[in-house]
């Protein structure tokens, strides 16, 4: 026992990876949605919307300053919030869906740190050449000319997409056109700034140097999404028992050999630096480039495709006594899926439903109960609420308030003679009220009795109402 | 059971303590936990020098920074007073009865109004405005010396009986206690009561106190029971009563009198701090 290996070290040096470059449908599907993803995130702020002469007219604007979040046609307060929140519920539920059924499909194909990434090794690969180029230069150890050119090259450019990707953010919390004036003018809100280079710095970093360990060591995600695979999810394998005994192994020498020619084009391509061929692992965020890469080497030398293929594990028994896998649809469509599908279309119905039956006029009453009631100098009884009424418009609207209830009250506003007070555009406003009860009235002995506020909306006729109550001296017997 | 590794040439010392047959290495702390820990106690001794912290008999080291709490409360208050500065200069230059079509020196107002009184005038008139026995509502619509913006402004700035402002506001109801008898004092107190609608317990001798009263209430509080606001003489035959209208009390009243006072404000709020505390009194409901 005295020849122990030593323990390994507590803090392990990151391998760096240089992916070579591969073409084939999976490929090509990222760049779709490459191409999709940051073409919304780049370009959602310049989109303009009419609302109005009082209202922004950027289609997608998250108002901070006055709680209000457009978007498009929709427009929602802070009290409405709950549209944001059930929004983060369907994409969580819709996060459950395609993990169970596809594995890491999310970090695979449009995960901001895989997007970003698959962008700057494109830029890496441009201004460095394929993976070949980039191991030489990265061996060479002196810093010439040439190799300092091209990493400034490169830097640069990174640089410049995280600046665009930083800057980009800002724009949807205030109107882009004037917030680009003021960034470059340096009239912009200190905040935009710190946004614009925290967002940079991170681009910079996660995307340029860190990449894969994002995924590895710091995202949580990957851990949550295990929860929610199983034997049916579809997930990226290597055939195993078609590809091995794999060339140049030693069971190669004795057995007839598999289709796998270990040429290491699977591992090249990889972006997080793995070998397939040795299982599923917690690294592999299911991108499919090596299904590309092996793809393309067996069409070459004559062998079908598929040796590296999106597989479930419940296929695996069938698979290796020679059966074909079951089709895709079986492993998709399953009580776990249609359960998940159930959730989110039900979560999203009642958004949608909501969305449509929200009025546009709300009020709120509060009333206002230091002291109960105020006698006046004829014995009257009189009782003071707070009504927050809300103007969901883009025009100025003259709302009425009156109270039902008990014939004998009468309602008063106050600061104004008339029962109408007007509401500004797009906002709220707090009218105190008064409802008074003549001297020997049952409301006015009543120790309670029930009120509704009404208000209408004198344009258009709209109506909505909220119950309180009166309250009186409670000396009639 | 798992093997014990056993100990090795080179490996550092265990602690000592063995936990069923588990030991733990002594190894050194990390080095950058070490210096974390080096440079926190230099820290917390310089943070102690710069800024206040060690206590003394009666008071506690003040820091080389001159760093205070109270420094930075006042420099928030002076930057607030400063920032208001302009619109307060308005409020103290404009007619009392032109703010209220300026939205937005009357929301000013208001508001800063409301602040003032919740510091100086709750402890009388209550968090609500509901006033209390001998403390006047201001919600109600009911005045003793006026209730437009321009009364309510000369009270606030000048108060109610006292001696040190010359403008404020002066009555006296005598003590009919030395003047009347104890049944004639029974009999106005009927008839004041039976001005309001109220039912005295004795309905002759309530009769009897109109004359009573014809002689000695009516220069003050007139002929009908209204009042008059000039001499701050509460109205009689509202349903309003500043210390309360049962019989009980109106004897006492008329016995020892009452004589409530308001201190003048003008000593210590400024101008436009009294110019808003009217501007709020006035619009809370019973403003005229």
């Amino acid at each position: 026992m005295t020849d122990q290996v030593p323990p390994p070290g507590l803090y392990a040096a990151r391998e760096p990876i240089f992916p070579r470059r591969v073409s084939g449908r999976f490929r090509n599907l990222k760049w779709v949605i490459m191409a999709v993803t940051l073409g919304i995130y780049y370009l959602v702020p310049w989109i303009r919307w009419d609302r109005g002469p009082e209202l922004p007219d950027q289609a997608v604007l998250l108002d901070l300053a006055n709680r209000r979040f457009y978007f498009f046609w929709i427009e929602i307060w802070s009290h409405e919030f709950y549209f944001v929140a059930g929004l983060l519920i369907m994409a969580g539920l819709g996060l459950f869906l395609f993990t169970s059924a596809l594995g890491r499909v999310w970090c695979g194909y449009s995960c901001p740190q895989t997007v970003w990434t698959d962008l700057f090794i494109l830029v890496e690969r441009w201004v460095e050449g394929d993976r070949n180029a980039r191991l030489r230069l990265h061996r060479q150890e002196k810093m010439d000319f040439r190799k300092l050119r091209l990493r400034l090259t490169k830097w640069s450019l990174w640089l410049l997409i995280a600046m665009a990707t930083g800057g980009a953010w800002v724009f949807y919390f205030a109107d882009a056109p004037t917030l680009l004036v003021d960034l470059f003018t340096g009239q912009a809100a200190a905040v935009a700034y710190i946004t614009v280079a925290v967002l940079t710095a991170t681009t910079f970093v996660f995307g340029g140097f860190a990449r894969e360990q994002i995924c590895i060591y710091a995202c949580p995600w990957p851990r949550i999404q295990g929860a929610m695979m199983d034997e049916d999810t579809l997930t990226v394998a290597y055939r195993e028992w078609r590809g091995e005994p794999r060339k140049h192994s030693e069971a190669a020498k004795t057995e007839p050999m598999g289709d796998c020619i270990d040429c290491m084009a699977c591992v090249n391509v990889c972006p997080v630096g793995i070998d397939i061929r040795d299982g599923q692992q917690m690294e592999c965020i299911t991108c499919a480039l090596c299904i590309d890469a092996c793809d393309d080497v067996m069409e070459r030398i004559g062998k079908p495709r598929g040796l590296i293929d999106y597989l479930a594990l419940s296929d695996e028994t069938a698979e290796r006594a020679g059966a074909a896998p079951r089709p895709v649809w079986k492993h998709v469509f399953r009580p776990r899926t249609i359960l998940y599908t159930a959730l989110w279309s039900a979560v999203g119905i009642a958004l949608v439903v909501a969305l449509f039956v929200r009025a546009d006029i709300e009020m709120t009453v509060g009333a206002v109960r230091n002291p109960t009631f105020v006698t006046l100098s004829d014995g009257s009884i009189r009782n003071t609420y707070e009504i927050r009424l809300r103007n969901k418009n883009n025009d100025n609207r003259l709302f009425r308030l009156s109270v039902a209830g008990d014939p004998a009250v009468r309602i008063d506003l106050e600061g104004t003679p008339y029962g109408s007070v007007e509401v500004p555009a797009d906002t709220s406003l707090l009218q105190r009220v008064y409802v008074i009860a003549p001297p020997g009235s049952a409301p006015a002995g009543e120790e309670r009795v029930d009120l509704r506020f009404w208000v209408e909306d004198l344009t258009n006729g709209d109506r909505a109402y909220k119950d309180s109550s009166f309250i009186g001296t409670g000396e009639r017997q | 059971m798992t093997k014990v590794p056993p100990k090795q040439e080179g490996d550092p010392d265990t602690t000592g303590h063995s936990w069923d047959g588990i030991e733990e290495f002594d190894n050194p702390m990390p080095r950058w936990w070490l210096w974390t820990f080096y440079i926190t106690i230099i820290w917390g001794v310089a943070y102690t020098i710069a800024y206040p912290a060690w206590p003394l008999v009666s008071s506690a080291t003040t820091g080389m920074l001159g760093y205070a709490t109270r420094g930075e409360v006042a420099a928030e208050i002076a930057a607030a007073e400063a920032a208001n500065g302009p619109i307060n200069a308005r409020l103290a230059a404009s007619e009392l009865t032109e703010v209220a079509a300026d939205a937005d020196l009357n929301g000013y107002a208001v508001s800063a109004g409301a602040a003032v009184y919740r510091t100086w005038c709750t402890q009388c008139h209550g968090s609500g405005a509901g006033g209390a026995v001998g403390y006047p509502n201001l919600l109600d619509n009911d005045w003793l010396w006026g209730g437009d913006i321009e009364n309510i402004y000369l009270t606030v700035a000048h108060g109610i009986r006292n001696e040190e402002d010359d403008d404020a506001r002066y009555s006296e109801m005598p003590a009919f206690g030395d003047i009347l008898e104890e049944e004639e004092i029974a009999q106005v107190a009927g008839y004041v009561m039976q001005l309001s609608g109220g039912t005295p317990p004795d309905a002759e001798a309530a009769a009897a106190g109109a004359e009573l009263y014809a002689d000695n209430c009516s220069s003050c509080h007139g002929e009908a029971g209204l009042g008059n606001r000039d001499l701050g003489a509460p109205n009689l035959a509202d349903a309003i009563w500043l210390y309360g209208g049962d019989y009980d009390t109106l004897v006492e009243t008329v016995t020892w009198s009452r004589y409530g006072v308001m201190p003048p404000w003008t000593q210590r709020l400024s101008e436009a701090e009294i110019r808003a505390v009217s501007l709020y009194v006035h619009q809370l409901g019973g403003g005229e």
